[in-house]
Formats: C-alpha cells, sequence, structure tokens
C-alpha cells in the first residue's frame, strides 16, 4: 500500500478488468476504495485479491449503492458493461446522494448522447477513445479531432496541408480564413511554431486550429484537404 | 390522442390493445420482432388491419422513436422488462422529447419512489403485489380473530 496522504473514498461499480484494476491503482494511490460487483462468481474472483473491499450486489439497487456507504462518497465510477446501469448509478449518486464527482463508462458510443442528456459527465469511452488514437496515427483521415468540446461550440483540429492546396505560398495575412476559425499552431519537418501574419504555407505543414465546428467543412475545404480525406467523427 | 408503449410484453401488448379497443392511436416500439404476435393476441385482424403501428428497435434508438412517432406522441409508456431501461427512456422522452405525459413501469418500489419524487409518473407492480398481499393477509388475520390459536 502507498503512503496515504488525505485520500478519498471512491466507489466504484462494475468488477470487470476496468473496475478491477481501477480499484487496485487507486488503493496503491492511497485512497480507500469500495468495489461493487453484481456478478457472483466474478465477486467471489476479486474478493480473493480485494478482500473486504469488495461488496457482492446490484448496485442499481439503491439499498447496495447506501450499504457501500454513497453518502459518504468522495467519487464514484461506474464502469459496468452496461450503459444504463451506468448511466443511472451516476445520475443517482449525483442528484439522490449529492455526490460531487462522477465517471461514467460509456460502452455504445451512440449512447454518448443519452448521458449528456441527463447531465452524467465525464463519461469515458474506450471505443471513443482507441478511435481518436488510431485517427492521430493514421495520416490519411487528413484531420483529426484533437479536442471537441461540445457544450463551448469549439473545437480543435489538426490537419495536413494537401499538396495542390491553394493556401500554399501565401502569408496567412493575405488569406481568407472562415469565418470562426484560427490556425494556432504549425508543425514543419519535426518541429512547431507558433505562426505570424507572415507565415507562409506549405504543402505537407501540420496544422492546429481552433475553430467553430460549423465551419470545419469550409476548413477543411479552403486548406486543400481532399474531401475524401476529410474524417468525419464516427458516431 | 396517440400512445407510445416501448416494451411490448405482456403488460404493454395488454395495454396497447385496449387503448386501441378504446379508439386511441397506438404504436408500439420493441426490439423482438416476434412480440408482434403478441400483439394480435386475441384480436381477429393483423395489428396494423386493427390500426395500430408497430416497430422493431430500442427506446435508446433516437431514429427508432422518431419512426415509432415520438414526436407527435402525447403519451409515453416505457414498458419494457427492465428497470434502468424504463428509467432512461422515459427521462429521453421527457427531457429530448418533451412528451407531456410519460410513465414508467418500475418494479423497484424505492427506486420507483424516488423517481416519483423527480416528475416521473411511475408504476410499481412490485408495490401492488405487496399491498394486495398484505391486504389478503390482514383479511384472513382480522377472519381468525377471536378464533384460538392452533
Amino acid at each position: 500500500m502507498g503512503e496515504r496522504e488525505g485520500g478519498d473514498y471512491m466507489l466504484i461499480v462494475g468488477g470487470g478488468k476496468v473496475g478491477w484494476n481501477l480499484a487496485r491503482e487507486l488503493i496503491d494511490k492511497g485512497h480507500e476504495v469500495t468495489l461493487i460487483e453484481a456478478d457472483r462468481e466474478r465477486y467471489l474472483t476479486v474478493e480473493q485479491e480485494l478482500e473486504h473491499r469488495v461488496l457482492y450486489g446490484d448496485a442499481s439497487e439503491l439499498w447496495v449503492l447506501e450499504r457501500a456507504g454513497i453518502a459518504r462518497a468522495d467519487m464514484v465510477i461506474a464502469v459496468t458493461g452496461d450503459d444504463e446501469d451506468n448511466l443511472l448509478i451516476c445520475q443517482v449518486a449525483k442528484d439522490k446522494y449529492d455526490v460531487d464527482r462522477v465517471i461514467a463508462r460509456v460502452n455504445n458510443p451512440r449512447n454518448r448522447q443519452h448521458f449528456d442528456l441527463l447531465g452524467v459527465k465525464p463519461y469515458v469511452s474506450a471505443t471513443d477513445l482507441i478511435l481518436r488514437l488510431i485517427e492521430r496515427q493514421v495520416p490519411r483521415y487528413g484531420l483529426v479531432h484533437l479536442l471537441d468540446l461540445a457544450d463551448a461550440n469549439i473545437e480543435i483540429i489538426d490537419l495536413l496541408i494537401g499538396e495542390d492546396a491553394q493556401v500554399v505560398g501565401s502569408p496567412l495575412h493575405e488569406l481568407n480564413m472562415p469565418k470562426s476559425s484560427l490556425l494556432i499552431s504549425v508543425m514543419r519537418d519535426g518541429t512547431g511554431f507558433v505562426p505570424t501574419p507572415d507565415t507562409v504555407l506549405q504543402a505537407g505543414d501540420e496544422v492546429l486550429a481552433v475553430l467553430d465546428p460549423a465551419a470545419e467543412e469550409e476548413l477543411t475545404r479552403y486548406l486543400g484537404v481532399e474531401q475524401a480525406t476529410v474524417h468525419r467523427k464516427p458516431d | 390522442m396517440l400512445i407510445l408503449i416501448v416494451g411490448a410484453g405482456r403488460v404493454g401488448s395488454s395495454v396497447a390493445r385496449a387503448m386501441l379497443a378504446e379508439g386511441h392511436e397506438v404504436s408500439c416500439l420493441d426490439e423482438d420482432p416476434d412480440s408482434h404476435a403478441r400483439l394480435e393476441l386475441g384480436l381477429d385482424t393483423s395489428w396494423e388491419d386493427a390500426g395500430g403501428q408497430f416497430t422493431v428497435g430500442t427506446g435508446l434508438e433516437i431514429d427508432a422513436l422518431t419512426t415509432a412517432g415520438i414526436e407527435r406522441a402525447d403519451v409515453f409508456v416505457a414498458s419494457t422488462n427492465g428497470d434502468n431501461t424504463n428509467i432512461v427512456i422515459a427521462q429521453i422522452a421527457q427531457r429530448r422529447f418533451n412528451v407531456e405525459t410519460v410513465i414508467a413501469r418500475i418494479l423497484d418500489p424505492y427506486r420507483a419512489e424516488w423517481y416519483a419524487t423527480q416528475g416521473m409518473t411511475t408504476v410499481c407492480p412490485t408495490r401492488t403485489a405487496i399491498e394486495m398481499l398484505e391486504t389478503n393477509l390482514r383479511e384472513v388475520a382480522a377472519s381468525k380473530e377471536g378464533q384460538p390459536d392452533g
């Protein structure tokens, strides 16, 4: 056990690989942890290691959460394989038991909209994370969402200037960038810099732009990223 | 009045047939295509010929809800066999589609009570069963009052 410097009480729901490993890590970091697992067999397996820190029960039921001490939990982390469970456990934790911090796992990225609707955030989708990693490593996509602040209606994207882009060869101050978009950095030959009005874009430059998502298509077209290579964020 | 019922199991399908017979417009959404047959129990025509609508899909799929007519539904009934599903889709109907009346079947009495305080109309079959059993037992106890134990 690591040293304990004012550890928090963390309630983890779901003793699968994610939940079990999280529990281990958080215990190592000195937090107090209770893991709730609804499957008897799985519970017995996890219990061999975590002992009294695992509780057998269905955390959808309020009395199970109460027995786990949700009233004094600093954080509830719902990482079961069922999105509805994760959603409602976090909702109840926030709305009924006044838990300030919740984290929910989204199994099916299509369900993200429901987490938004019910105000459960932050949420983590492994599928999305892996997709983002793939996008970052496969340049043929042309455009990568680094950050998508849906609420703020702003995003940061990463794009590669194409060979025959019309913007190549002209200084930035002469360009007619779409409204609500701004180039914030240029990566060229392995080094990055912040562009000035005199910066001249070259084919092969990797630029970061901050923009209103609505301007995305116009910006990609303008910067000469081929239409076919524009990546639409998968739903 | 358009009634959208998600989950055409024993409960959902019976309510659907009854409401259709009473002259309401009824649309059912169920993930199992076979549950269509349950809607036709006791009917001499097909569900559609009787005036009903049936869509295959889940209540978490916005497209399916839209096809089933949620945008013009006056009443939304969540009667799948899962409490969590019912609670989630009832909130989708309430918050996203602003359906005027939303009713959810919740078996867990404790949660039925909690969501009722959150503005959801909840129907709890477990609570009903408990009350009926208690009433029956009290009646039996009352009828035995005065009689010697044995």
